[in-house]
């Protein structure tokens, strides 16, 4: 995982690795003087070119019939904890402390070796300029720097935190049935928020917040479309002077159309999650590795804080596949060959995954 | 700025006409984007080309409800221009809705007091800065469906604030710049939508490239130009279509339509 030595190949690898500067665990340096802090998923953080930026708003759109988005909860809320941040976590249920003891803790996923030296030997082949950027960014492992201090972790879902694990950490949960209106959790989240206050000196923590499913039926706002635009308005200015960032996932078919735009509008990221359908024969014949994949991710806005410049992401749709059943991993969609027609402009885009082997690209 | 990078968007306007001394004066210009394009890089070039014109007189009132003053800062700097000393040589007013229109949750507002409360504060700008003989003044909303959140949903309201303003700005000379989301409005009855259209007198309409994702172009952009003054020529409306890329730190490129890119790069 020799990251530094590794040949620089495109802009994206340089701000990463000028990022590894940052002193405080768990913060980066981004571009026009943002900071990111990582959300948990290291392909994410990758195709998010470095992660969730500090002060943001991420909405995350959930399917309707199935629980994806609480994967990618789980994983913001758990690098929180690894980096002894504080969280704030609200949810619709009686209990959401309850949610704490499925957050599934750091592992090492051995695949990464195997992937590494597969890179490895691959850099001994004479590889053509134009073929590089296939296998370059596998070996931009933010994480493993120096084993204790990652920016990112891989998390094993299937082995929660420990319950002394809890103890000492900054954690807060509200549930949202336990009041009417929405200002009493804005109350919350603003006196969580005045812990990480914004000043210009250097970052010492950053609080992370995760609601879920904000605009669940069973909560009394969820008839209040204008109440919960105008919490989601002051959260948002909340977090722009403070050093945090919060997750909100809400399910945009409880909400009319034209509200449901209004919320994306508000996001600063937006990602979209989508489960797949068991026996779809006709997506299993259009992409490889079908049979591995547990949903869709969708990204569908990235961060433009301080720029006027949109990111131009190089695919914008990703399966999310658990790689031993363990790891969440995102890929490119590669599409099987079918005879004759296949979209030979998206063969480019079989190497933005960060975990691209060779065998992906089969074109 | 030189003659060379007004931009094919100035020209669309009509900002590069040189017989006029401000052409926008009276009108209003409105800005729709959507979720996949964002159109607030229109707002941040016609915000330079406020300041960057050789009249002192012109002046700007940035009503800012989706991004804080920070931002807009860093991002103006980048294109040239400094906010800061803008403000400070009382040419630049900021109106920070983001962060003090949220803060005092105590009071609870009704959406119409928050507008008129607004709208006092412009009319003290405006009448200031007339005092001060800026007489070209420009009146920036970012964006309108949050304006409409900050009314608590009352698009009344808001069109009777939109109404205020461009009355205030006719009278003086002045022009309103705002943005709004075309697809927030699409599936509604939509009375603000369509009364903002018929408002505007320059409409630019921000949507992604209907083709998809493509590395080197960032949206296309349509501007459609309401005719000033009855002349003959002058009757029908003038529809210009452009893809755009946009830079840090030039304002953007524009690329016309049936054309080679790397050619047409203004």
């Amino acid at each position: 995982m020799e990251a530094t030595t590794k040949p620089r190949t495109s802009s994206f690898s340089r701000n990463l690795s000028s990022a590894h500067s940052s002193q405080t665990p768990g913060l980066k340096h981004g571009p026009n003087g943002t900071t990111f802090i990582s959300s948990g998923i290291p392909d994410l953080d990758k195709i998010l070119c470095g992660g969730f930026p500090l002060g943001s708003l991420v909405l995350v759109m959930e399917d309707a019939e199935a629980p994806h988005h609480m994967l990618l909860l789980r994983n913001f809320m758990s690098q929180g904890l690894v980096h002894n941040q504080p969280l704030l976590y609200a949810s619709p249920s009686r209990d959401p402390r309850g949610f704490l003891g499925t957050l599934p803790s750091p592992g090492t996923s051995k695949d990464n070796k195997s992937r590494d030296s597969s890179a490895e030997q691959e850099k001994g082949l004479r590889i053509a300029w134009q073929y590089k950027k296939y296998f370059g960014e596998s070996q931009e492992n933010v994480n493993a720097i120096d084993g204790k201090y990652e920016f990112c972790n891989d998390f094993d879902l299937r082995k929660p935190f420990d319950r002394h694990f809890f103890s000492g950490k900054h954690v807060e949960c509200v549930s949202l049935l336990d009041s009417s209106s929405l200002s009493t959790t804005l109350d919350r989240c603003a006196t969580f928020l005045s812990q990480v206050p914004r000043n210009d000196g250097n970052i010492s923590s950053a609080g992370r917040i995760a609601i879920q499913s904000l605009c669940a039926p069973q909560c009394d706002h969820s008839n209040m479309e204008w109440e919960m635009l105008s919490f989601l308005r002051s959260l948002k200015s909340m977090l722009r002077s403070s050093n945090a960032v919060a997750v909100v996932t809400f399910s945009p078919s409880l909400l009319l159309p034209s509200f449901s735009k209004r919320w994306q509008h508000m996001a600063d990221t937006l990602l979209s999650v989508k489960a797949i359908p068991d026996e779809d024969k006709e997506l299993a014949n259009l992409l490889t590795g079908y049979q591995d994949m547990v949903g869709l991710l969708n990204i569908h806005k990235v961060a433009q804080i301080n720029t006027q410049v949109p990111r131009i992401l190089e695919a914008t749709t990703f399966s999310i596949k658990l790689q031993k059943r363990r790891f969440l991993v995102l890929e490119c969609l590669n599409q099987a060959p079918v005879d004759g027609s296949t979209g030979s402009s998206y063969g480019s885009t079989g190497s933005c995954s960060g975990s691209s082997k060779a065998g992906s690209l089969d074109f | 700025m030189s003659r060379m990078t007004s931009n094919l968007l100035d020209e669309a306007i009509g900002l590069d006409d040189s017989t006029s001394l401000s052409p926008l004066v009276g009108r209003l210009l409105l800005v729709e984007d959507c979720v996949e394009t964002s159109g607030a890089f229109v707002l941040h070039h016609l915000l330079k080309r406020a300041f960057s014109s050789p009249h002192s007189s012109n002046a700007v009132i940035f009503i800012a409800f989706s991004q804080s003053f920070v931002h807009y800062e860093r991002v103006l700097r980048k294109l040239g221009c400094n906010l800061a000393a803008q403000r400070d040589s009382h040419r630049f007013f900021f109106l920070d809705m983001l962060t003090v229109g949220c803060s005092d949750r105590s009071g609870k507002e009704t959406g119409e007091g928050v507008l008129v409360g607004l709208y006092c504060k412009i009319q003290r700008a405006v009448s200031a800065l007339i005092q001060e003989n800026k007489r070209h003044v420009t009146i920036v909303i970012d964006d309108i469906p949050l304006l409409e959140v900050a009314a608590n949903g009352s698009s009344n309201h808001v069109l009777d604030f939109l109404h205020y303003c461009h009355t205030l700005t006719s009278e003086i000379g002045g022009s309103i710049i705002a943005l709004s989301h075309e697809d927030v409005y699409l599936d509604i009855e939509r009375p603000l939508i369509l009364q903002m259209e018929y408002l505007a007198d320059v409409l630019i309409k921000v949507g992604p490239l209907a083709t998809g994702i493509a590395k080197d172009v960032h949206g296309q952009l349509t501007v459609l130009n309401k005719p000033v003054g009855g002349l003959e020529e002058n009757l029908r409306n003038r529809v210009h279509n452009f893809q755009f890329y946009i830079k840090e730190n030039v304002p953007f490129w524009l690329l016309t339509r049936r054309s080679c890119p790397t050619s047409s790069i203004y």
